[in-house]
């Protein structure tokens, strides 16, 4: 019997338990003389029920699922002779993938593999009982858990407050998953970071000025240990980075200040929906514009006056990246302006300034800090931008400032080190989780000071 | 004339000669902004109109009708084939054969090396199918409509790129396709298999239906595990929570999640869902759940904002008749509050259609031919398809990745529209 099937019995044996729960506080309800002698409505006996019924099988199940593989794994590798599993560790794992490919069916089994055979029918036999052991404790638990909750409808227990309670843990629960994610994202890219460093010294890797990640797939080979020196990509970030910044910013901000300073009604309600769109629109639409428009077209144009641009310039993924922010950096200002107050502006006007003096004597300053932190946020955008860079940016690790060059960011490398076949172990693959490590801690410092210089704008008027 | 006056008047003259000057700069001031919103919206209309006029090409294919002899002997078929025997066989070799008698002028082998590619190396499937659907055009001389290579389509359809060549190989497809031509032997029709079938070497028959399966499972799974989360995080953090550290540390938390690069949330897919919990690769499945978690801020700030908006004075009333504080919000406060917060949720899932860049990490990257049929299936998604197109040197794969881009927009606009629709029907102003 697959799990599915024990599921859905007792997710059966759940509503079961709900419907009889809530019959029954009906009929004890009018035994005593209505609902209202009731302490709960009867709904919130048959819930009750439901809980009791699913939750602690749902439980057991997954605890019984996280803890049955390592168990099964120690049983079976026990088959195995002293011998072969003094030849270390990696052998042994790949003879038990092939045991577990072979028992899941999804490998034919190697022909006159005596030990592979035993290992393969203990492994089978093994899983069977856990299924076998886990379905019938789980129903019997769903059924004990219906039962019990039954068994305690009487006028006095007051079911709804029970309820409730566990309402709020799971809401509580829920509230708690962005933690965890934070949690996950810190602890797995730290964890494989370490890694990193115990292969790569992170001195080399912080201040090495080389990137060359192919390292040689066989241990013989004289293909060069590839070095990780990540400079050059932090110095690609950033340039592209600073391409985009540099046109996303006065753009966005000239844009947030006509439409909440001079444009009629009528041209807000084109351009605001248009900007919108903008920012609606897939980064990777973006990635393909940068590429296969901008790109050759500003090739072209540096031919016809003489400059070789590479047909993967920082130039063209940055202008792309930059009008992408554009809709970004203007919203953002948008808030910002109008946060600043009326009187003020009506102070400096009613002195003769003209609307433009206004703006930028009096509207922007007042403004700044909230403008500053739009742009943190904007760069920390830009630096975590992803497939603009890949598909319009080159792989070629240069350090240069020169925007008609091909250059690499870090979330190019982390895109191209983990895609394709590869062991999880070897340094390239590690590799991408310490620039990851780089690329969360840059943002979240540039988020932290950002979302906090914002906070601090707002309770400046309010 | 006291002193006052003869400054005042000074400061008037004072005042007047800058005014013009002033006025310049107010009015250069209002252009600069006037040309700001004009960048915006004219890159847009450029990248629309470049994709559209690139993709449109796509929606049209070409066909071509070939008399095939469908010997059951020459194609090594059974006696009485049954069905499958028949959609089994291999059609290429009565193909060739079709094509030389077309053109008997062939003969050299250069030629008739380029002839063979007249026809799509799908059209083998296409016969077979013909086949299935009439098993009585066993051993005739059947008329059936192939589908072209997409160079020949290119130049039917005459195709701007194609114009500049001249080389003696595409001048010979040329006289080839005015001949099928002449013939009322091609076709031009719309371009149903692009959204038949999934991924194919053959730019003329790769389709996004399994792109866009992918992205339904994808987004499914997203929807699921993201908007009960979200609602129920929503729920106790604007009505229940204490104001302690532990909700303070949620809250930050949440803002900043909204911020972190989406690559990174691919590298917590890799290392936890793949390497950790041991989910398939490739599939639906960790794609919603690395999804769900990205869009999981979203959600929750929309429908904060949601139960915030909805006056005290509901929840006081029900309260005031003896509701219990869960009672009030699962009666009252949230069905209230739920058009801003399906609202935002939409919002959620348009973002996480169009996202791209962590499903690279966790395998949705794939060359995938089959059609996925379940959230554990080898899938890719949308804009992952459009990334991996756009890598073709192809003429036609260019074209199919801005088709397949079209497709995507249509998707977010339909989404977005439903947002705002939602807004403007349900919202209420109190």
């Amino acid at each position: 019997m697959p799990l599915s099937n024990s599921l859905l019995i007792i997710l059966a044996i759940a509503l079961s338990g709900f419907f009889m729960a809530r019959h029954r506080a009906n009929t004890v309800a009018l035994a005593n003389g209505g609902t209202a002698k009731l302490h709960s409505l009867p709904l919130y006996y048959g819930y009750l029920a439901g809980i009791w019924a699913l939750v602690p099988a749902l439980l057991l199940l997954a605890f019984w699922g996280a803890a049955e593989n390592t168990i099964i794994d120690r049983s079976v590798m026990s088959l195995v002779p002293t011998e072969i599993s003094q030849q270390g560790g990696s052998q042994m794992a790949l003879l038990l993938n092939q045991v577990k490919n072979v028992a899941a069916g999804a490998v034919d089994p190697t022909a006159d593999d005596m030990l592979q055979a035993s290992m393969v029918s203990r492994m089978q036999a093994l899983q069977g009982t856990s299924l076998l052991a886990k379905s019938a404790l789980a129903i019997i638990l769903a059924i004990c858990g219906a039962v019990w909750a039954l068994k305690n409808i009487n006028p006095e227990y007051r079911a709804r407050v029970k309820v409730e309670g566990f309402v709020r843990i799971a809401m509580l629960l829920c509230a708690s998953v962005a933690v965890l994610t934070t949690l996950g994202i810190v602890l797995s890219v730290l964890f494989e970071s370490v890694r990193f460093f115990g292969k790569v010294p992170i001195s080399e890797f912080m201040l090495g000025t080389h990137w060359s990640p192919q390292t040689s797939i066989r241990a013989d080979q004289v293909a060069s240990e590839g070095s990780f020196g990540a400079i050059p990509l932090f110095a690609g970030t950033m340039l592209i980075s600073a391409i985009a910044l540099i046109v996303a910013v006065p753009i966005g901000l000239m844009s947030a200040i006509y439409l909440t300073e001079y444009a009629k009604p009528q041209v807000r309600s084109f351009a605001k929906p248009a900007m919108e769109i903008l920012a609606g629109i897939p980064t990777v639409v973006y990635g393909f514009f940068a590429a296969l428009t901008v790109a050759p077209a500003l090739r072209g144009w540096g031919e016809t006056i003489g400059l070789s641009v590479s047909s993967e310039s920082a130039l063209a993924a940055g202008l792309v990246m930059g009008v992408m922010i554009i809709p970004f950096v203007s919203s953002l200002s948008d808030d910002v302006l109008n946060a600043v107050p009326q009187t003020m502006r009506d102070g400096s006007l009613g002195l003769g300034a003209t609307k433009s003096e206004t703006i930028r004597q009096v509207v922007i300053p007042a403004a700044l800090p909230g403008i500053v932190g739009g742009v943190l946020l904007a760069a920390s955008r830009a630096i975590g931008e992803t497939m603009i860079v890949v598909m319009a940016a080159g792989l070629a690790a240069n350090m240069t400032v020169n925007p008609l060059e091909a250059v690499t960011t870090v979330t190019v490398q982390i895109v191209t080190l983990l895609t394709g076949d590869q062991e999880f172990d070897s340094a390239k693959t590690l590799a991408a989780f310490a620039l990851g490590l780089m690329l969360f801690v840059t943002t979240l410092i540039l988020n932290v000071i950002a979302l906090h210089v914002v906070r601090k704008y707002r309770e400046q008027y309010e | 004339m006291s002193e006052e006056t003869i400054n005042s008047r000074n400061t008037t003259a004072v005042v007047e000669a800058g005014l013009a000057k002033r006025y310049a700069r107010e009015r250069r001031f209002r252009l600069m902004g006037v040309a700001a919103v004009s960048v915006s919206v004219a890159f847009l209309a450029f990248l629309l109109i470049s994709i559209f006029a690139k993709g449109i090409p796509a929606f049209k294919t070409t066909y071509v009708k070939l008399d095939i002899t469908l010997d059951q002997k020459a194609l090594r078929l059974p006696e009485q084939p049954s069905l499958q025997d028949l959609s089994r066989g291999r059609y290429d070799s009565a193909i060739k054969k079709s094509l030389l008698a077309q053109f008997p002028e062939v003969t050299s082998r250069k030629e008739k090396r380029a002839l063979y590619k007249l026809v799509s190396s799908y059209a083998s499937r296409q016969v077979a199918d013909a086949l299935v659907a009439n098993p009585d055009l066993l051993n005739t001389t059947a008329s059936i409509w192939v589908l072209a290579d997409d160079e020949v389509a290119a130049l039917a359809r005459n195709a701007d790129y194609t114009q500049n060549k001249k080389d003696a190989g595409t001048e010979l497809i040329r006289t080839q396709i005015e001949q099928l031509r002449a013939e009322d032997r091609i076709d031009i029709r719309f371009n149903w298999l692009f959204f038949q079938r999934g991924d194919s070497r053959e730019p003329e028959a790769a389709g996004i239906k399994g792109a866009i399966m992918g992205s339904l499972y994808t987004l499914m799974v997203t929807l699921m595990l993201s908007f009960p989360i979200g609602v129920a995080a929503a729920v106790y953090l604007e009505e229940f929570a204490p104001k302690n550290r532990l909700t303070d540390i949620i809250e930050v938390n949440i803002n900043n999640l909204a911020a972190v690069p989406s690559i990174v949330f691919g590298l917590l897919g890799v290392a936890v869902f793949i390497n950790f919990f041991h989910l398939p690769r490739s599939a639906p499945l960790v794609g919603g759940i690395v999804l769900s978690l990205m869009t999981l801020p979203t959600i929750i700030i929309a429908s904060r904002a949601a139960l915030k908006s909805v006056p005290p004075s509901i929840a006081d009333a029900a309260l005031g008749l003896g509701a219990s504080k869960i009672q009030t919000i699962t009666h009252h406060v949230l069905p209230l509050a739920m058009p801003g917060i399906l609202t935002g949720t939409i919002i959620g899932m348009a973002q996480a259609l169009g996202e791209s860049a962590p499903l690279l990490m966790i395998g949705m990257v794939a060359f995938i031919v089959d059609v996925p049929a379940g959230v554990t299936d080898p899938a890719t998604v949308l804009p992952v398809q459009v990334y991996l197109w756009s890598d073709s040197p192809e003429r036609a794969f260019t074209e199919r990745t801005s088709a397949a881009i079209m497709v995507l927009l249509v998707f977010l606009i339909l989404m977005n529209a439903l947002a705002v629709l939602l807004r403007k029907q349900f919202e209420r102003r109190w």
